[in-house]
């Protein structure tokens, strides 16, 4: 673990040299030279559909059904990168064409598209996928056709695909530090774990659970998991008021999340009585709740709107100038946004769009133009990242109150928390 | 009643025929394996599609919650090959190594009793049968013998399947949650994700298709069959005949319901895993509208109509997502209210009279008759409550 | 813990299983008046909810752009609207698609559900696919506290008097008005109703008009506690159909005393339970009894 974290600093003194050299331009001025010193008979070996000109790459998330509520900032971001990415002359010369599939939120479509998506259109790699259960859907596929997939969602570990990029944080990414903010900032000895009743919940809060008892010494005074879309919390917020919990820590998703916080304010459990810790709130998450009704509690999340930085002032006007001025960017918004970016500087690290060219070449990738800040991926294909502390403001924004000094590394098969 | 069966008799064995031939020849000729891969999964739900012809378009029941006997049928099976998956090498990783992945996610240290049989082919296939059929049973003999039908019927079994998807979801540690089974593998050892098993389930599930349609249409030509139909048409009368109305009733029902677990375990092996999504009212109700739209009075109309559904969606929504619910929604309206029989019916009052015409040259294309509009009965709908769409109109 | 304490939070719970009460008889209502009177079962019933939760969000955006001050009083305003609209929805719908479907009543359910797939597609197209949120009058928000300890959610206390009103008010117009009479006419014998000269189409279009209308109203009033988005009918609608099939689905008295058992059921065995398993024992319960009562708890007294 410390030799690790060595490295973390390592790269970041090494990022702060090159910060003065603005990665940008380097990329950008070959154009249209790399054509003809990439042709495509080297760079792809294995039938992918990539012309002289062209690469095709597939992007899959529900654009329809009940998960289109959340997918749409993905796909937005992921469309923005392309188009970026496409204005500066494109990957090794070609420029990137996409071939949106819709999941329609139904993870049986999500597999159906996939496969789709690599058997017949050959697409050299695949921005997709939101909730856990499409992805496990489609992983047997990407695995089983050697394809390869961009995720963006912070989700709950436990998975190592060969086949996977995840953009998005893992749950000890997520929760770890969180908790101990929690515990050293606010005090927090008691917790209340509430979660939407499903993988990713049921994981993130054992590992708070363990964590809590284990590491911080402190207690776990309730855990309580509601069917996914329910609307009724009344009975919940009585028996958080029973065991009077330092923090309210939760996880709760969808449509009950906007139930859950309208009738905590309802119930009178409000920012200044009530401390609470959320991993499942997100801008566009506030959207529904109303900023008033979340004002005062925090978020545990690698990224948030307002975070000031150069990468991320230019992220968000470039969102929106594209999308117009109400749109706004959530964490997976901004996970996905990387998704192409990665992909790009691994294929002109490979040399190659091969998958298994590009996957070789994608451990030790960093991103310095990331909106979040600066990422790397790690040998287990998940990103070091920073985690930060948001504040709930009544417009509906978060105010980074925290932020862990050193990136995070990613270990989606925590020893000690299962 | 002889009439009906004579039309019956009629016709019939052509269409079947041209059937297989497209579904046996045709298809794996003129399709790569990925497009033949996918009308394999279309023709399971197909299997569901000819379940509701006999169950809604005969027997006059409509039933919402076939998407549960599907799930059953493919769970079984899922819980057979997850179990193979998940030998102790491949599930080293894992705090409990041998189970399922998704037990080991939530806790579980050992398999739950009741996965045990599932370790066994045979107990499986006798599972995937007789899970469904049992259920089938209990929901349909409570009901019937009580008298409850119609709409009320419709929406309790909208019920069932609403509850089981709770269940499913909520039981996660036996049942794998909204994540449903995934990343199955292998039956018996052998891989069921290469091109040459692809094919191979594909004929499996053709066959069983073939046959069940040859099941049904000897249903249909039997004593049973025309029971059926008189008990749709006019149940009391039937009843006082001295028949046991529910039991004919149970007996659609429960056909129907195995009919979809077949459907559900073929849908499982060709596409290796299985999700509570399919358990759902979303599918159940548009499982009902391939058979609407293939005509539900048709057994081999059903499985047209079922093809010709899945190919819209899959082609629509890769480039109109948005068009397509409209469409979709259009197609349900447009089912409903204008071509009741569907494209069976559309086949009979339209394309049947002239290929009869010219083959007997001018013979009159009034014997075959049209579809009677749905008798306008002046009674409370209440009392029409049962009776479903009262069309004779026959085909196969 | 304290006497107090105990106490507190036993009139909370207590105000919980109310206030659960009041939503899932407001959101199962239109839907029994709709299948008691035409034994037609409303599948878009969802989306008519989800019309009047995006006329609140119209109404507070205008109002907030517009008229900044009225803020405070447009909901009730709001309200009245989304039974408007909704009725008129209603009410074109049972035009152009439910009024040739009486003979065929299992048909009208994949009608209807063409149309609440169309419809939810219309929301995404005109809404945009994200969820939004009203803004609404500060003087629903929150809890009123008469004591230390006692929090009574205010959101709660409206949807239970607004249920109160709305259910009275059908309950009055179905018994004492003359569409009341026209209605209980033509469930009673339609023919005969005919011959003595109730219009039975007119009153058949009202009454859906009406349960579509109730139902917006619903779907107004849960923008209080619940979500706003293209598929936030679908929410609830699970919910209203076991409500209405548990109650018997002829009777209005029927769904209330099943709303009533539902939530009582599920919010005290949620307060002893974890939510998953509470809910397990409230669908198990609904179960056994439809297996052992199919027609509901108040069967309706008409021959089959």
């Amino acid at each position: 673990m410390s030799s690790k974290s060595d490295q973390s600093k390592m790269s970041l003194d090494r990022r702060r040299l090159l910060q003065g050299l603005a990665a940008l331009p380097l990329v950008s001025m070959s154009g249209l030279s790399f054509g003809q010193a990439f042709p495509t008979t080297k760079v792809n070996t294995t039938g992918l559909a990539i012309t002289d000109t062209e690469v095709t790459v597939g992007q899959l998330h529900s654009a329809t059904g009940t998960m289109a509520i959340s997918e749409t900032g993905s796909i937005q971001a992921e469309q923005l990168a392309i188009d970026e990415i496409n204005a500066m002359g494109g990957i090794l010369g070609r420029k990137i064409k996409v071939i949106k599939e819709d999941g329609a939120s139904d993870w049986p479509t999500f597999a159906e598209k996939s496969r789709k998506l690599l058997v017949n259109d050959k697409v050299a790699t695949v921005f997709g996928c939101w909730t856990s259960a499409s992805r496990k859907a489609v992983l047997p596929i990407f695995e089983k056709e050697n394809g390869l997939l961009y995720y963006p969602t912070f989700y709950e570990g436990l998975e190592q695909s060969k086949n996977v990029i995840y953009t998005g944080q893992e749950a000890t990414q997520q929760i770890i530090w969180g908790l101990d903010w929690a515990q050293k900032e606010k005090g927090a000895k008691k917790f209340f774990l509430v979660g939407s009743d499903y993988i990713w919940p049921r994981t993130s809060m054992k590992i708070a659970r363990k964590h809590i008892e284990n590491f911080q010494k402190g207690s776990v005074v309730g855990e309580e998991y509601y069917p996914l879309g329910n609307t009724n919390f009344n009975s919940l917020i009585n028996k958080i008021k029973i065991a009077k919990p330092d923090c309210i820590f939760c996880a709760v998703v969808g449509g009950s999340n906007v139930a859950f916080y309208k009738q905590l304010k309802a119930a009178g459990i409000t920012a200044n009585k009530q401390f609470l810790l959320t991993l499942s709130v997100t801008e566009d998450e506030m959207l529904g709740i109303g900023g008033e009704n979340f004002e005062g509690f925090y978020a545990s999340m690698k990224y948030f709107q307002s975070l000031e930085n150069d990468n991320n002032k230019k992220f968000v006007a470039a969102f929106k100038a594209k999308y117009g001025p109400k749109a706004v960017i959530g964490d997976v918004t901004q996970a996905a946004y990387l998704g192409p970016w990665l992909w790009k500087a691994a294929v002109e690290k490979a040399g190659s769009f091969d998958v298994d060219k590009v996957v070789a070449a994608s451990p030790g990738i960093e991103l310095k133009t990331a909106p979040e800040g600066y990422v790397k991926i790690h040998e287990n294909h998940h990103l070091w990242s920073k985690t930060r502390i948001g504040m709930g403001q009544a417009d509906g924004q978060f105010k980074v109150v925290a932020e862990s000094p050193e990136l995070i590394e990613p270990n989606p098969f925590p020893k000690g928390y299962q | 009643m002889n009439a009906i069966k004579n039309r019956v008799m009629r016709g019939g064995y052509g269409s079947f025929v041209i059937l297989a031939f497209i579904l046996i020849v045709a298809f794996p000729l003129l399709m790569d394996i990925f497009r033949l891969n996918l009308v394999g999964k279309y023709l399971t739900y197909g299997f569901v599609a000819i379940g509701l012809v006999m169950l809604w378009g005969y027997g006059g029941v409509l039933s919402l919650g076939q998407g549960v006997f599907f799930g059953l049928g493919g769970y079984a099976m899922a819980m057979f090959l997850k179990l193979e998956a998940s030998d102790p090498v491949s599930t080293a990783i894992q705090s409990t190594p041998g189970i399922p992945d998704f037990m080991d996610w939530n806790q579980l240290t050992e398999l739950p009793a009741w996965w045990l049989p599932f370790k066994s082919l045979p107990l499986t296939l006798i599972a995937v049968i007789a899970i469904p059929t049992l259920l089938a049973f209990i929901i349909s003999y409570a009901m019937f013998k009580r008298r409850v039908g119609g709409v009320y019927f419709a929406i309790i079994t909208q019920a069932v399947a609403l509850i089981l998807t709770v269940l499913i979801i909520g039981q996660q540690g036996y049942t794998g949650g909204v994540n449903g089974m995934t990343d199955l593998k292998t039956l018996m050892g052998w891989d069921i994700r290469t091109d040459s098993a692809k094919y191979i389930l594909y004929f499996i599930n053709v066959g069983l298709l073939l046959g069940s349609i040859a099941l049904c249409r000897w249903i249909q030509l039997s004593k049973l069959g025309t029971l059926l139909l008189a008990m749709r048409d006019k149940e009391d009368r039937v009843r006082f005949s001295g028949y046991d109305v529910s039991m004919f009733k149970v007996f659609a029902f429960c056909l129907a319901a195995a009919l979809s677990a077949i459907g559900g375990a073929m849908f499982t092996l060709q596409v290796g895993f299985m999700s509570p999504s399919f358990v759902g009212i979303v599918p159940s109700i548009e499982m009902v509208i391939f058979a609407a739209i293939g005509g539900r009075m048709s057994l081999i109309g059903a499985v047209y109509g079922t093809l010709l559904v899945n190919f819209g969606k899959t082609y629509f929504s890769e480039s109109f997502p948005d068009l397509w619910l409209f469409l979709m929604s259009a197609l349900f309206i447009s089912v409903v209210m204008v071509f009741p029989n569907g494209l069976a019916g559309l086949y009979e009052s339209h394309v049947k009279p002239r290929l009869v015409r010219r083959k007997s040259g001018s013979g009159p294309a009034k014997s075959i008759e049209t579809p009677p509009k749905p008798a306008a009965t002046p009674s409370t709908p209440a009392s029409d409550i049962g009776l479903g769409a009262k069309v004779s109109n026959q085909s196969a | 813990m304290t006497f107090d304490e105990i106490y507190n939070i036993a009139l909370m719970q207590g105000f919980a299983g109310l206030s659960l009460f009041a939503v899932l008889l407001l959101m199962g209502l239109g839907l029994a008046i709709i299948f008691g009177q035409m034994g037609v079962i409303n599948m878009a019933h969802g989306e008519f909810m989800t019309i009047g939760a995006y006329t609140i969000f119209l109404f507070s955006s205008l109002t907030e752009s517009l008229a900044p001050g009225l803020i405070q009083v447009y909901f009730p305003i709001a309200i009245v609207c989304a039974f408007l609209i909704a009725f008129a929805f209603g009410w074109l719908a049972e035009w152009a698609l439910i009024r040739h479907l009486y003979k065929r009543p299992l048909d009208t359910l994949l009608a209807t559900w063409g149309l609440s797939l169309g419809m939810q597609q219309l929301f995404r197209s005109t809404f945009g696919p994200k969820e939004v949120s009203p803004t609404l009058p500060d003087w629903l928000m929150g809890s009123w506290a008469p004591t230390e300890g006692l929090d009574i959610p205010i959101n709660g206390m409206f949807v239970l008097a607004l249920t109160v009103v709305v259910t009275g008010g059908v309950l009055l117009a179905l018994y004492k008005s003359r569409w009341g009479l026209r209605v209980r006419a033509t469930v009673a014998n339609r023919t005969m109703a005919n011959a003595i000269g109730i219009n039975t189409t007119r009153t058949d279009r009202l009454t859906f008009a009406i349960g579509c209308g109730v139902a917006g109203v619903a779907g107004a009033a849960f923008t209080t506690i619940g979500s706003t988005g293209p598929t936030s009918g679908s929410l609830y609608i699970v919910d209203a159909f076991l409500v209405v099939t548990f109650g018997g689905a002829a009777s209005l008295w029927g769904t209330v005393v099943s709303a009533f058992g539902i939530a009582q059921t599920q919010s005290i065995s949620e307060f002893f339970l974890s939510g998953s398993n509470a809910k397990v024992l409230t669908l198990l319960m609904i179960v056994t009894i439809l297996m052992l009562r199919p027609q509901g708890l108040f069967a309706a007294k008409v021959r089959r």
